[in-house]
Parts: C-alpha cells; sequence; structure tokens
C-alpha cells in the first residue's frame, strides 16, 4: 500500500461491498457468505491495524485525508481524516467487528445477519472519520438501520419493542442535529462565503455569535446525549442491551455509544469551543449523576445483562466527564476510556452472552458457583471484570485515573462525587461476581461447561489488549496527546476559558508509574 | 357580397400545447377505437395511454433544453405560462400518468375488466393537471382543476363491486366541490381587489398599490379562501379528513395518481399563486402556511401511528409530507430563500416513492382491492424478499433515512426553512418526522420480524415490477447522487414576468 491509497475511504466501502457481495449471493452457496464476511471485516481490521502502524504520532492534524466533490450545490464532500481523537476507536471497530463475526454465530439466518453486520461496520467507521457534517450526519443515522434489523431479527423476547425505541429514541435526537447542522452551514456561509458542510473550514473559517453558537452547540449536544446516552436520555440503552443478541450487544456497547462521546469531541469542542464550555457545568452534573444513578441502578440488577448495561451509563458518565472537564489529561483519559469500555464491556457483553448461551438464562439467582465447575471461564470473566472496574493494570485502569486526575484540576466537585462512583463499580461488579461464580453449584449449574478452544481464543484477544494496554499504555498516549494538546489550544484560544495550570503530573509520568 | 368579419383571437403556439394535445389525442383514440373495436390486445389500452404520455414527455423534455436561452414565455393573452418551474410539474405528472397506467393496466387485468373508460380518465385527469400547473391565470387554473377533480371523482368511484370506491367517490365529490366553491369565492374576491384575475396582473396590481386601500379586507379574505381551496386539494391539515377515506376506497391505482400528480398540480398552482401573484403579501399569508404547515407534520404522522390498513397509514404519511412541503412553502414567502426549488425537489422526489409504495401495495392486495390490512404483510420477507426489500427501502426514503431520496427531499426542504429563518417549523418538522417514522417502522416489522400468516403465492405482475423497479432504483440513485436532481430542481423558477 503506498501512501496514495485512499485506505480511508477503503475502510468505509470494503464492508458495503462486502454486504452488497453476500446480498446477492445465491442462497445455495451459503458456506461462501461467512467466508466472505470475514475476508471482509478482517481485511478491514487489517488495514485499520496498517493505519495504526503508519500513523505520525507526531502530527495533530488530520491525516490521511481524502476529499471529493460529492454534493456541490451543497459544498458537500466526501471528506474523511483520522486524528489522535478518532485513530484509536477506528482501529477498535476494525478489531471489533472480525472478532464478532469469526467469535460469534447467530442462531438463524447467517446470511442477513453478516449482511447488516458489514453494513454496521461501514456506517460506524464513516462516523469516526467524517469530516464533514452532512457526511457524519448520514452515517451517524444510517447506523440505525442495520442496528434496528439486528436487534430486531437476532435479538430476545422483547426485541421488537427494543429495536423500535433505539430506532426512534436515536432519530429524535438526530433530528435537532439535522437543523443544527444545516443551520450552522447557512449562518456560517456569511464569514467563508460560501455554503460548505465541510468541518475543517467551518471550524476555522466561520465564527458564530455567542448565543447563536450555544443554539447550535445544544442541537448537536440534544443527539450526542441520546447516543451516549446521558442521563436522563438513557432510558433506550439497557433495553437495546438486553434484548440485542450477544453480537449486537458488543458493537452497541463497544462502538456504536463512542460515536456519542466522540461527537462531543469532535462536534461539540471542536467546532463550538465556547458554547461548550458554557455548558460545561450542565454536563459535569448529568455525567456525574449518570455515574451514581447507573452504578445504583446496576447494583438493583437481576438481570446479568442489564447489570451490564447500566454499568455502561456509568462508564460513558466518566467519559463525558472527562471531556467537559476540559483539560489535556481528562481529554486524554476519556479517549482511551472510550477504547477500554469498548474493549472491557464488549467482553463482559461477549461473557454474558456465553453464560446465557449455556444455560438460557441471565438471572443472577439463576447462577451459582460457575467457578468449581468452569475455573478457566470464570478466570477470563475476573479479568474482564477487574479491568471494566478499573483495577490497576488493566487497561481501564489508565483512562479512568486520567479522567479523574484531570477532571480535579477544573472541575473539583464533581470528581470528588465521581470518584465514588469507582467504588460503586467495584461493589456491583464484585457482588455480581460472588453470586454468579462463588458457592457450590446446584444441579442446573453443575454442568456449566468450560470455554471452547473458539471462546478462548476470542477471549484471549480481548484479554491480551486489556493487558497490554493496562501495562503499557505509551503508544496509545503518544498518539492521543498531540491532537487533544491542539483541541485544548483551539478551546482556549476561542473562549475565554481558562484552562487550568497543570501541575507538574505530566502523562508520561503518569505511565511510567502504572508501568511499574 | 362577401361578407367577411374577422375575430382577433390569441394567436395559437400548438408546439407548446404537444403535451395537453397528445394526452387529447389518446384519450380520444382510447374512446372511439375503444368503443368501434371491441376486442383489444392485452395491455393495449395502457399502450395507448403511456405512449401519449410518453410524447408529452418528451415535448417536455424537449421544451426544459429550450428554456436555457428563453428563461420563461406566457401564451393565449397571458393565460398560459411556460417555465422551467412548470416543465418540471409537468414532467413529474407524466411520470405519474405512466406509472399510473402501468398499474392500472395490472389492476384492471387482475378484476378482468380491462376497459379503454378508466384510461382515458386517467388522460383527462393528467390534462387537468398539466393544466394547472402551467396556468397563469386563475379561471384557467380553475378550468384545469375541474378537469382533473372531476375525472379523480369518477376514478374513484369507478369499482362498482366495492361500496368503499363508492364511498370514495361521493366523498371525495362532495368535499371536493365544497373545495372547488371555496376557491372560487376566493377568486373573485382577489378579482375585487386588484382588478386581475391574471396570477402575474395580480402581482403587479399590488405593487402598484402601496397605500392599504379598503380593499385590503376583501384581498386577505379572498387570499384565505384560496388557500383553504387549494389546502383541501393538497390535504393539508385541517382539511385533510377525507383523504384517508378516499385513499382507503379508491382503486390502489387511482390512490396513487391522486396521491401524486394531484399533489403536484395543487401544489405546483398553490406556489405560483402565492409566489407570483401574492408576493407583495407574503407577509399575510407566511403567518398561515406556517400554521398549516405545522398542523399538517402532527396530523399526519400522530395519526398515523394508530391506523392498521397500510393504505390508510399511506394516505397519512401523504398528509404528513404535505406538511412537509408546505414548509417548503412557507421558506419561499422569505425573499432569499430556495424554498420553490426545494418544495419542487421534494415534489418530484414525493411522487416516486408514493408511486412506488402504492404499486407495493397493489401488489399485495391480490384479487381484491380492499384486504390492505397490517398483517396482510406479516411476514412478507419470508414471503418475497425482493418485494420487502424494494417496500422497506421505500418506506425507509418516507422516513427519511440517508443515503435515500426521502433524506434528500426532507434534508433540502429543511435547508430552506432554515434560510427562511424558521427555525421552530424546522424543529417541529423534523420531530413530526421522527414520530411519522414509527409508522414506517411497524410495516417494516410486520414484514421482517413476524412470521407469515398465509403462504399463498404473491404473483405480481410485470408492469407493477417495472414500477417498483424503477421507483426503487431513482430513490437509490438520488439518494446517493442528490446533485443529478438538485441540479435540475434548483433551476425550477417562475418565469420573469
Amino acid at each position: 500500500m503506498n501512501a496514495s491509497f485512499p485506505i480511508l475511504s477503503a475502510l468505509v466501502l470494503l464492508p458495503i461491498l462486502g454486504a452488497i457481495l453476500i446480498t446477492v449471493i445465491s442462497n445455495k452457496h451459503l458456506e461462501y457468505v461467512k467466508l466472505i464476511a470475514m475476508i471482509f471485516s478482517v481485511g478491514v481490521g487489517g488495514m485499520s491495524i496498517w493505519l495504526l502502524a503508519s500513523f505520525q504520532s507526531d502530527d495533530s492534524g488530520f491525516q490521511f485525508v481524502s476529499q471529493h466533490d460529492w454534493v456541490t450545490s451543497w459544498g458537500i464532500s466526501w471528506h474523511l481524516g483520522v486524528d489522535g481523537v478518532s485513530l484509536f476507536l477506528v482501529v477498535l471497530t476494525g478489531i471489533l467487528f472480525p472478532l464478532v463475526i469469526l467469535g460469534i454465530d447467530p442462531h438463524h439466518d447467517h446470511k442477513r445477519y453478516l449482511a447488516w453486520l458489514l453494513l454496521l461496520e461501514a456506517g460506524v467507521m464513516g462516523s469516526f472519520l467524517s469530516l464533514d457534517l452532512f457526511l457524519f450526519f448520514i452515517f451517524f443515522e444510517i447506523v440505525l438501520v442495520p442496528m434496528y434489523f439486528l436487534i430486531g431479527g437476532w435479538g430476545y423476547d422483547k426485541r421488537v419493542y427494543a429495536a423500535t425505541k433505539f430506532f426512534l429514541y436515536t432519530m429524535l435526537g438526530s433530528a435537532f442535529m439535522l437543523v443544527g447542522i444545516i443551520a450552522t452551514a447557512v449562518l456560517a456561509r456569511r464569514d467563508i462565503g460560501y455554503l460548505t458542510f465541510d468541518l475543517v473550514t467551518l471550524t476555522e473559517q466561520a465564527s458564530f455569535a455567542t448565543n447563536t453558537g450555544r443554539w447550535l452547540f445544544v442541537s448537536f449536544a440534544i443527539a450526542f446525549a441520546v447516543k451516549v446516552p446521558i442521563f436522563p436520555l438513557h432510558t433506550w440503552l439497557p433495553d437495546a442491551h438486553t434484548q440485542a443478541p450477544t453480537g449486537g450487544s458488543v458493537i452497541l456497547a463497544g462502538v456504536l455509544l463512542k460515536m456519542g462521546t466522540y461527537g462531543f469531541l469532535r462536534f461539540g469542542l471542536y467546532l463550538f469551543p465556547e458554547a461548550a464550555v458554557w455548558a460545561k457545568p450542565v454536563l459535569l452534573t448529568l455525567a456525574v449523576i449518570g455515574i451514581i444513578y447507573g452504578a445504583i441502578a446496576a447494583t438493583m440488577q437481576t438481570d446479568l445483562k442489564r447489570l451490564v448495561a447500566y454499568s455502561s451509563v456509568a462508564h460513558l458518565g466518566f467519559i463525558v466527564l472527562g471531556i467537559f472537564a476540559i483539560t489535556s489529561q481528562s481529554l486524554t483519559g476519556s479517549v482511551m476510556q472510550m477504547v477500554n469500555h469498548g474493549i472491557s464491556t464488549g467482553a463482559l457483553f461477549l461473557l454474558v452472552g456465553m453464560i446465557y448461551e449455556r444455560r438460557h438464562t441471565r438471572e443472577i439467582a439463576e447462577l451459582r458457583g460457575i467457578q468449581s465447575v468452569a475455573p478457566i471461564f470464570s478466570a477470563a470473566f475476573m479479568i474482564v471484570m477487574l479491568s471494566s472496574i478499573g483495577v490497576p493494570g488493566l487497561n481501564g485502569f489508565a483512562g479512568e485515573f486520567l479522567i479523574l486526575i484531570g477532571s480535579f484540576q477544573s472541575a473539583r466537585w464533581w470528581t470528588i462525587v465521581a470518584a465514588t462512583g469507582v467504588i460503586l463499580a467495584a461493589l456491583y461488579l464484585l457482588w455480581a461476581y460472588q453470586r454468579v461464580f462463588h458457592g457450590e453449584p446446584d444441579e442446573a449449574n453443575s454442568t456449566f461447561a468450560e470455554l471452547t478452544l473458539r471462546e478462548g481464543a476470542l477471549l484471549a484477544v480481548f484479554i491480551g489488549i486489556i493487558g497490554f494496554t493496562g501495562i503499557y499504555p505509551k503508544p496509545m498516549l503518544e498518539r492521543i496527546e498531540p491532537s487533544i494538546d491542539k483541541l485544548m489550544e483551539h478551546v482556549v484560544s476561542h473562549s475565554d476559558y481558562k484552562a487550568p495550570t497543570t501541575p507538574e503530573v505530566k502523562t508520561p509520568e503518569t505511565t511510567k508509574v502504572e508501568g511499574h | 357580397m362577401v361578407f367577411a368579419a374577422t375575430l382577433d383571437g390569441p394567436s395559437i403556439p400548438w408546439v407548446e400545447l404537444i403535451p395537453v394535445l397528445s394526452l387529447l389525442a389518446g384519450t380520444c383514440f382510447l374512446l372511439l377505437v375503444g368503443s368501434l373495436v371491441p376486442n383489444w390486445p392485452r395491455r393495449g389500452y395502457a399502450w395507448v395511454a403511456g405512449i401519449s404520455t410518453a410524447v408529452a414527455l418528451v415535448a417536455n423534455v424537449v421544451k426544459w433544453n429550450d428554456l436555457y436561452y428563453v428563461k420563461g414565455q406566457t401564451f393565449f393573452a397571458d393565460v398560459i405560462a411556460t417555465d422551467r418551474f412548470s416543465v418540471l410539474a409537468s414532467i413529474a405528472i407524466c411520470i405519474s400518468v405512466i406509472f399510473a397506467a402501468l398499474m392500472l393496466s395490472a389492476y384492471l387485468i387482475r378484476m378482468n375488466a380491462d376497459g379503454p373508460e378508466l384510461y382515458a380518465l386517467l388522460l383527462t385527469s393528467g390534462i387537468g393537471a398539466l393544466v394547472m400547473v402551467a396556468s397563469n391565470e386563475l379561471i384557467v387554473l380553475f378550468l384545469g382543476l375541474e378537469i382533473l377533480s372531476l375525472s379523480l371523482y369518477l376514478l374513484a368511484a369507478s369499482n362498482r363491486d366495492r361500496e368503499q370506491s363508492q364511498e370514495s367517490g361521493l366523498k371525495y365529490f362532495i368535499l371536493g366541490g365544497f373545495s372547488s366553491a371555496f376557491f372560487l369565492y376566493g377568486v373573485a374576491l382577489i378579482f375585487g381587489a386588484t382588478g386581475s384575475t391574471k396570477i402575474s396582473g395580480i402581482g403587479s396590481g399590488l405593487s402598484a398599490s402601496i397605500s392599504i386601500l379598503n380593499t385590503d379586507a376583501m384581498l386577505l379574505v379572498g387570499i384565505g379562501l384560496l388557500l383553504v381551496g387549494l389546502g383541501f386539494k393538497v390535504s393539508a391539515a385541517p382539511f385533510h379528513v377525507w383523504t384517508p377515506d378516499v385513499y382507503e376506497g379508491a382503486p390502489t391505482p387511482v390512490t396513487a395518481f391522486m396521491a401524486s400528480a394531484g399533489k403536484v398540480a395543487a401544489f405546483a398552482a398553490l406556489l405560483r399563486i402565492l409566489m407570483v401573484g401574492l408576493e407583495q403579501r407574503a407577509d399575510d399569508w407566511r403567518p398561515v402556511v406556517w400554521a398549516l404547515a405545522m398542523l399538517t407534520v402532527f396530523t399526519g404522522s400522530i395519526l398515523a401511528v394508530v391506523q392498521t390498513n397500510v393504505k390508510r397509514m399511506l394516505a397519512y404519511s401523504s398528509i404528513s409530507h404535505a406538511g412537509f412541503i408546505l414548509v417548503g412553502v412557507e421558506a419561499a414567502g422569505q425573499m432569499s430563500g430556495d424554498g420553490i426549488a426545494t418544495s419542487m425537489n421534494y415534489l418530484v422526489i414525493y411522487t416516486v416513492l408514493v408511486m412506488g409504495s402504492f404499486a407495493i401495495v397493489l401488489a399485495m392486495s391480490g384479487n381484491t382491492d380492499g384486504e390492505t390490512n397490517l398483517s396482510d404483510f406479516k411476514g412478507l420477507a419470508k414471503r418475497r424478499p425482493a418485494l420487502a426489500l424494494a417496500f422497506t427501502v421505500l418506506l425507509f426514503a418516507q422516513a427519511g433515512v440517508p443515503l435515500t431520496a426521502g433524506f434528500v427531499a426532507k434534508f433540502a426542504v429543511i435547508k430552506s426553512s432554515v434560510e427562511a429563518n424558521s427555525y421552530v417549523l424546522a424543529i417541529a418538522a423534523m420531530v413530526a418526522a421522527v414520530i411519522g417514522a414509527y409508522l414506517y417502522l411497524r410495516i417494516a416489522v410486520s414484514m421482517w420480524l413476524e412470521e407469515p400468516a398465509s403462504d399463498s403465492e404473491i404473483s405480481v405482475d410485470p408492469a407493477v415490477v417495472v414500477v417498483i423497479a424503477v421507483s426503487v432504483a431513482a430513490t437509490l440513485i438520488v439518494g446517493f447522487f442528490p446533485e443529478l436532481l438538485l441540479q435540475a430542481t434548483r433551476l425550477a423558477r417562475f418565469a420573469p414576468l
């Protein structure tokens, strides 16, 4: 692959091609379906790793940019680019999809399932790579369709309700964003001189009146808040998660929710710095409420999958806290935590799915003493769970710690309250672990099967990433930081926000401490 | 002694009349030859109707290109205007007539009732619609409206075996009569206030009289009555009550035609009256259209939620689409905006979407006209996956999902609305679109996620397949490459007269 190869476009278009191939393939050759899905998803995954390898870590701008005119009369272009903020989300997407495709089989109708999954991948990739507001909206919205069918077609008993709720909730959020996007472009025309939806042009050349900018920010924020989800707009999430098939849950938790937090960074903080600073107290408060509320709600759940779903609400609260605390560390931590949460919660959903496959229930009360019959399975669960709690040495710690350390400088009281969320996370997860894995297995649980080779291999990848980023987060940090620093500079220079003077706790040092 | 008297009529530019004349020729041929020669080959009538409309279509396309040099002309003592706006609307109408003829042929063959009458009526209603979109004179506009409506009353009631069809025709006739009366009274009052029934004449009359005369109340009432009359035709709330009943009762091809060409014609007329005739009074009519649009988007999408019959669902969805177009009309009232072009854009896309959707309903309804309950669509994905996929594309397009033409339509209208500073209306319309999306999801759910209730064979007539295939293809092509259509609709302007 040489430098001129449009790798980003390929990342978006290849899955679509795969989905089309799968759709047109004759029903007589169903054995090829899985093969095609594998080739395309692994190919995209490989390309995303290549992207990671050839990413210039000292360059804070957008790399691998590809730009082509699309709808010229509205100033819309096919404009893709990647920087430190989106790089790891792209890689996460690239890795997670082949794992889901290889590791989890749907119980029926492989063909359509895989086609939808590949389309979903294209949509998610596109959302993370778009540098054009219109293009971003298209990907952001089109993701709903495959996810809707995945939940509705392969989910559990209340799947139609959950799928419809998911679709309408998210679409309602996007409705505001669409008006916001159009208004942004139309109002910016006065400054720029022509109509354009290009993110970079808009950010560099447009300046909005204070109030206008705030309104526009609010319209975007509603869409992202639904997607994240931020309390009190989270109610679709437990339903969608619980009813979705395992693969769908992994993707939903792993990458789909990150579209919201990523949106806040890219289209909130970057596009409307002044308004983001203005909205800071409200969003911080909601984030903290989400952390505490999600944790308490998770503690109360009797369904293991629902518990994990509520834990997502809490974890995403941390990410939002980090974003709106607006310091270099907290932002870096948020980006890390987006990836880490994707890995650890994805893996948790995978494990819960395996439990369901074996026991056909997710009720915590029905499960007991699995540790003694399936020790390896339990060990895997333990590691993943600890990473989700944020135990040092595992990936969850690095992100969460950076978020807390960064937020403490600019949002002290919020951070203090949020920090209790870490303890609560330990509470609900360890308590759940205790109930499910400890004790003597009763009759139904005594036949709980150990991990199969394939399941083990799948989990090994997750655990490998968990361990590696936990012990050695430096390669990740040094790619994220330049872009975050640039974003901070942008925010500071475009608003009257004063970044707290950082005490000498530079992040590389923290990493060293973690390393030992 | 030779008695020679000459009457100076307006000169007749026959070339300009080709579309109307071609449809008229088709009508006469169908009626004359149809009654003389009883047994026509299969689909013979449809071919005649289709070809005569295709001629009209080609003539309009040619005219579109000619208008590159001349921005617009008026003929017959200024009562007919030819500009890119009217030509684009005519193209949409011709497409709609062709699609309707194809669907009608499938429908009539299945009902074993093939005959020339319905095709002839289809063509005459097409004539009415063509006259409406091009007329620059309120009386001529009224003539067009009546030609269109009268043909539609008959078409709606044409299924004599079905009570609902009779009811549909009668209901449409009575309410349509009312709306025509409102319209006419409005014309009279506007004539009284401005001294002209020519649409462009009204405009110049208004700009000549700057002062607020005592004719002001008369003019305002006239505008109001015109809006009521045309509001009926486009089924804007609160004048929409007839729509679900009529749409449900009428034979499906007729419903499709009514929903597409009927709306295109009425909206084109509405836009011309408001934007050419009454542009000076935009500040007076904009709030009214604003309220109509607001009411219509919500009425259509909320009432659709509780329906169980797919035809009724589509009727309500067509109401909310009308609301969206009204959002564009409202935006057109703001001088700088491009509300005219985007409304037209919406109309063209909507024509295709609605045709395709009703074609699928027709394919599904079997030998009867009425069995179009939601439960009949259950498990369609298992019985006819391609049909289910096509319907899903069209439904998601109507919901405004990106990469479909429906999204392009909504995006354009919302853009004009934002440019016209109508933020509240823009947001409200988008929220209503989300409520409306529930309806499309319900249909998608029963097609994809439920088990088939029966596994009887669904045979789809090739003519219907054509309609479905073309509309789905157009939906996706425009969705992926909006520029193709936007280039054209952007030019849809009124002639500077």
